[in-house]
């Protein structure tokens, strides 16, 4: 498999496949096939834009819940997790070790949105014995993206 | 009135001023302006160096250090050494820290040079030693290498250019800016026309860390060579250090003794937050390393891929971070392509011609830069030489 296009897709999708072909040393067809591989396979399960919603209009809050849940026999967190992860709200659901089972991310447009969430659906969820609710007050970095930007030195240079 | 020029020593008065400023100086003013032009790496140091850095002013430690550097530095550098490029030099005695490269080639022509002495330079290379070596009295003899010998000093050429005046060769590689590298076979065809000489070898090694396919091999690590070679090398491009204004010489003991010697008058010791943010990156650092080489490299491949499809002949570099494009297809000089090429496109690239004899017909192009602006000066490039037919 070929990582080296994987970590260059992770950094940046927006590559062209000429570019990608050029940085990785492959043709235009393999790169084009390596793709289709990787999206079948599931190894490649999107390509989004990082949007800090702060800078515009939109109001949105995230929240990060600690959920604590009663594993079901045989099939252990997946099934809550699932029933978890069917609501459009919710944005990632990552199993935990330690002192609660699951972590919930969710996004809405307002704190009542986001608590109405939390106590109509997610509580009431059978398996759910606890949650404990995080709002996201500032995002400074995502996905290796800083969201201020960064000051860049005024005078540099430019002499050999 | 005082008539400056004449006061002033006919030495630097000789030394002409370098070529490429203006094509900032322009592009400064020119609105989504691109360039590819400066030779310096386009990431931020490591978050851990500079981390290095600020804590050693946080404790205090602003005074001046050791003339040679500190020895927790010269220590780590000397497992650098043996580390990366298999050659064995003594912390104390045999490595000097010094602001930046530059000042090791400083010391090290001053330190050889007698009047009239000769220092052959192969060309195209970086602009520095040839005044370097004017203001240590001594003559530059210009050595060119060419593309079809993709870029190397051949020994022919330089038994050519030997004299009985020749105290001293330059090896600039990987060479700036033509991306050239010397092999070890490479490197042993010379050492057979040195052994024997008293010719001292000044290795300006500043890029060693940035080879593509082949690691870099040391004139130091030739038999017979280790006692011929001045090591000179630094912090600025391996570890993207450039402001912190840090580098090193490695090399024989006696030299070394009277390197300091100057040293110790001149600048009395490096930038001590410097070297202390140096321990780290020696000793943390290789990571950072080849993070940066493997971006480097994908760059490298999509510029060379570029200029080649638009119908530009292009010497595949093997080290440093620049390509190297023959331009001569377009029927104008490089200086000519440059000017014209950034006042139509607001795209800056330097004249090959800048960088001494063998460098016309050339341009240097950059790729620290992002691939976003790589793709877009391409796309400038392809309808720039559209406008030629």
């Amino acid at each position: 498999m070929n990582t080296k296009l994987l970590q260059l897709l992770e950094k940046d999708c927006t590559l062209n496949r000429e570019q990608l072909a050029a940085m990785t040393g492959l043709t235009v067809a393999q790169v084009e096939e390596q793709i289709r591989e990787f999206e079948q396979a599931r190894v490649v399960l999107g390509y989004r834009a990082v949007v800090d919603w702060d800078r515009t209009e939109r109001e949105a809050v995230t929240a990060l819940i600690e959920v604590k849940v009663t594993p079901q026999r045989g099939e252990g967190f997946d099934r809550v997790a699932e029933r978890i992860y069917q609501y459009d709200e919710v944005e990632s659901v990552y199993l935990m070790s330690g002192a609660f089972d699951l972590t919930v991310i969710i996004s809405g447009r307002s704190l009542k949105e986001v608590a109405h969430f939390v106590g109509e659906k997610l509580a009431t969820i059978e398996d759910v014995t606890g949650t404990a609710t995080h709002f996201i007050l500032h995002k400074y970095k995502e996905n290796h993206l800083i969201f201020e930007k960064r000051e860049e030195q005024q005078e540099r240079f430019v002499l050999e | 009135m005082m008539d400056y020029d004449k006061i002033l020593c006919g030495r630097i008065r000789e030394v002409k001023p370098s070529g490429i400023r203006k094509y900032f100086d322009l592009l400064e003013g020119m609105e989504g302006g691109i360039s590819l032009g400066i030779g310096e790496p386009d990431f931020v140091t490591p978050w851990h160096i500079r981390d290095a850095g600020i804590y050693s002013l946080e404790k205090g430690f602003t005074k001046y250090t050791p003339n040679a550097g500190l020895s927790d530095l010269r220590r780590a550098i000397s497992r650098y050494m043996k580390r990366r490029f298999d050659l064995e030099y003594a912390p104390i005695g045999q490595i000097v820290i010094t602001v930046g490269g530059s000042e090791g080639l400083d010391l090290a022509f001053r330190c050889l040079i007698e009047p009239g002495d000769e220092v052959i330079i192969p060309t195209p290379s970086f602009v520095c030693y040839g005044p370097l070596v004017s203001m240590a009295h001594g003559v530059p003899v210009l050595v060119e290498t060419r593309a079809e010998d993709e870029f190397r000093l051949t020994p022919e050429e330089l038994k050519k250019a030997i004299t009985p005046r020749t105290k001293a060769l330059v090896l600039p590689f990987p060479c700036n800016p033509t991306g050239g590298i010397m092999g070890r076979e490479d490197l042993e065809a010379l050492a057979d026309v040195l052994r024997g000489t008293d010719i001292m070898v000044i290795s300006d090694e500043i890029y060693a860390e940035l080879t593509y396919g082949q690691g870099h091999v040391s004139m130091a690590n030739i038999p017979d060579m280790y006692e011929r070679t001045i090591v000179i090398n630094g912090f600025s491009k391996a570890y993207s250090m450039t402001g912190w204004r840090l580098g090193y010489v490695c090399g024989p003991k006696p030299l070394l003794s009277a390197m300091t010697k100057l040293h110790q008058y001149g600048i009395m010791s490096a930038p001590t937050t410097s070297q202390y943010a140096a321990i780290e990156a020696m000793e943390k650092g290789d990571e950072d390393i080849e993070a940066m080489k493997e971006e480097y490299d994908g760059r490298r491949r999509f510029l060379v891929e570029g200029f080649r499809r638009l119908g530009l002949e292009c010497f595949e570099p093997r080290g440093a971070f620049y390509t190297f494009p023959c331009i001569r297809s377009t029927g104008l000089t490089s200086e000519e392509f440059c000017d014209q090429f950034l006042q139509a496109e607001h795209v800056a690239v330097i004249p090959g011609s800048a960088f001494g004899p063998g460098g016309e017909g050339f341009v240097r192009a950059c790729y620290a830069a992002s691939m976003k602006d790589l793709a877009e000066a391409l796309e400038r490039l392809e309808r720039f030489l559209g406008t030629l037919k």
